[in-house]
């Protein structure tokens, strides 16, 4: 196995992992929080995908629509997590697990027909903004420049994400809301707003993680089921709920499968669920969660 | 004069359970007025009420004049009310200080408690401030639950068995703690099982037998008469 050939395969491992890092940090983020695990979760990232190639369609003439595009899918993906919050999902929580699993998965079908019903059943694509369409030699290897972003853009997000938690008045709040919800409210934070404040960014990211991966992956029906299943395996070996968890969950998730490729092809998702098995086995509450 | 906190007929119940028939008492502003009696009877369910943690299922709990039965907890805690509940409930993972702050963010009132006055009253804590809260003794955690509360700057404490669990020195200063607080004129409400600790701060005591008030009195009383005490509060 060359060197480059190595750093190729590692560095698709980043991408996958980048993007995965940002979808499942909302996951996990929601579950943390509030203790409800949303199947619907990737139908926000796939709402944020075919939102963001209808406002391409829109767009188009004047040329370098991209990001404005990305932006609109992802702040109209967080206003529907605004009113499937309000409306819905607060009903959930303190629920028994089974009703959480089929009311969100409920919302899986009912979005993914929606999906299809506006946008039909064909496969759609978005071409990467001029600025990001070109690639560069790096170790004898070639990089297109929007995995660069890609992978820059995630660790950048982490540690926004870390900072914020950790270091503001709204980042404590949310951790207290974490340990004693109950507590929280009756020192007088209004928790229900917190709640949906932080629904809402975790739906903004899967907006924007969709939008953002139209340049690489074709918009069609079923990546959001795709998706979420990936998603779902980076909290399992991260832990549940978990920051860098989350994070590192997914390095390991977009590396055994880029080198799982290499070494066993044609059983590439095989080697990532035999890694999910054995942290479930080993750590059943994953690398950097916390025994339940 | 009215009361600053008027508890009118109140019925509550967990479910099925029912645990409060008819509780009615008054605090007045600068009073310490105290909840006595065994486990069970009733005093926390009151003070959940009250904070709106438990809606009453008849009954009203009116706040300076204003109804406020059925506010979330935290519009009763943003209009004064601050609440230290049993079993202390530090938010564990958050440093002292951290603990301080949040509450300090959720409760937006600002009035004398700062975190250096809190500090001063409980110097333990400012020694403490970057330690993990999960990892203070009981009474430290004690200290920090009443701390946070005060970071709201309430006009009126509910207290929910500050005593509980700890060691009898940890009490004696937990004691003469309160007792500043109510020297500086803060109005309390307290509920206790400890007949010692809270005879010596009440002004006026409610005795609570199965979900209803069987006495009520100037504490000086029960502290004179020892045959009252023991019929009332025989343990």
């Amino acid at each position: 196995m060359s060197g480059s050939l190595v750093f190729s395969q590692f560095m698709g491992g980043l991408t996958t992992a980048m993007f995965l890092f940002l979808i499942a940090s909302g996951l996990s983020l929601v579950f943390g929080v509030m203790r409800v695990i949303n199947f619907a979760h990737g139908s926000f990232y796939m709402l944020g995908a075919y939102l963001a190639w209808q406002a391409v369609q829109w767009v188009q003439p004047s040329g370098g629509g991209f990001w404005l595009a990305a932006i609109f899918a992802a702040v109209a993906v967080g206003l529907l997590g605004a009113v499937v919050e309000r409306f819905l999902f607060r009903y959930l929580y303190g629920r028994d697990e089974l009703y959480q699993l089929l009311f969100t998965y409920a919302l899986v079908l009912i979005l993914g027909d929606a999906a299809k019903f506006l946008w039909g059943v064909g496969q759609l694509s978005v071409s990467a903004p001029p600025l990001l369409s070109g690639s560069v030699q790096i170790l004898g290897t070639t990089q297109p420049l929007y995995s660069l972003f890609i992978v820059v853009i995630g660790p950048a997000i982490a540690f926004f994400g870390w900072y914020a938690l950790n270091h503001t008045g709204v980042g404590r709040m949310v951790r207290a809301a974490q340990m004693d919800r109950e507590m929280l409210d009756a020192l007088g934070a209004n928790v229900g707003t917190i709640y949906t404040g932080m629904f809402v960014f975790s739906a903004f990211l899967a907006g924007l993680s969709g939008a953002l991966v139209t340049p690489i992956e074709s918009i069609v029906p079923g990546m959001d089921v795709l998706i979420i299943v990936q998603a779902f395996i980076v909290v399992v070996i991260g832990g549940m709920g978990s920051f860098w968890g989350t994070f590192w969950g997914s390095v390991i998730y977009g590396e055994v499968l880029s080198f799982g490729i290499l070494i066993f092809p044609g059983f590439s998702l095989f080697s990532v669920f035999v890694l999910m098995a054995v942290i479930l086995i080993v750590r059943p509450w994953g690398l950097f969660g916390k025994p339940l | 004069m009215t009361p600053l906190l008027g508890v009118e007929e109140i019925y509550s119940a967990y479910g099925l359970s029912r645990v409060l028939f008819g509780i009615s008492l008054e605090v007045f502003a600068g009073e310490c007025v105290c909840l006595l009696g065994r486990n069970g009877v009733g005093k926390t369910t009151t003070i959940r009420s009250v904070m709106g943690l438990l809606r009453p299922s008849s009954g009203r709990v009116v706040w300076k004049g204003t109804n406020i039965t059925g506010w979330a907890p935290h519009r009763v805690a943003r209009a004064g009310i601050g609440f230290v509940p049993e079993d202390r409930r530090v938010f564990a993972e958050l440093s002292v200080l951290e603990n301080l702050t949040v509450a300090a963010h959720a409760a937006r009132r600002s009035g004398r408690w700062t975190t250096d006055a809190v500090f001063e009253l409980f110097p333990k804590l400012h020694e403490l401030r970057n330690r993990q809260s999960g990892f203070l003794s009981g009474g430290e955690q004690q200290m920090l639950t009443i701390a946070r509360t005060l970071m709201g700057n309430p006009e009126l404490l509910l207290l929910d068995e500050p005593s509980e669990g700890l060691a009898p020195l940890v009490v004696d200063s937990l004691l003469e703690q309160v007792g500043e607080l109510k020297r500086q004129g803060l109005t309390i409400l307290l509920a206790e099982q400890g007949v010692e600790f809270s005879l010596a701060l009440a002004d006026r005591v409610y005795v609570l037998e199965r979900g209803a008030i069987r006495h009520t009195g100037p504490s000086a009383e029960l502290r004179d008469d020892p045959a009252l005490r023991d019929r009332l509060l025989a343990l």
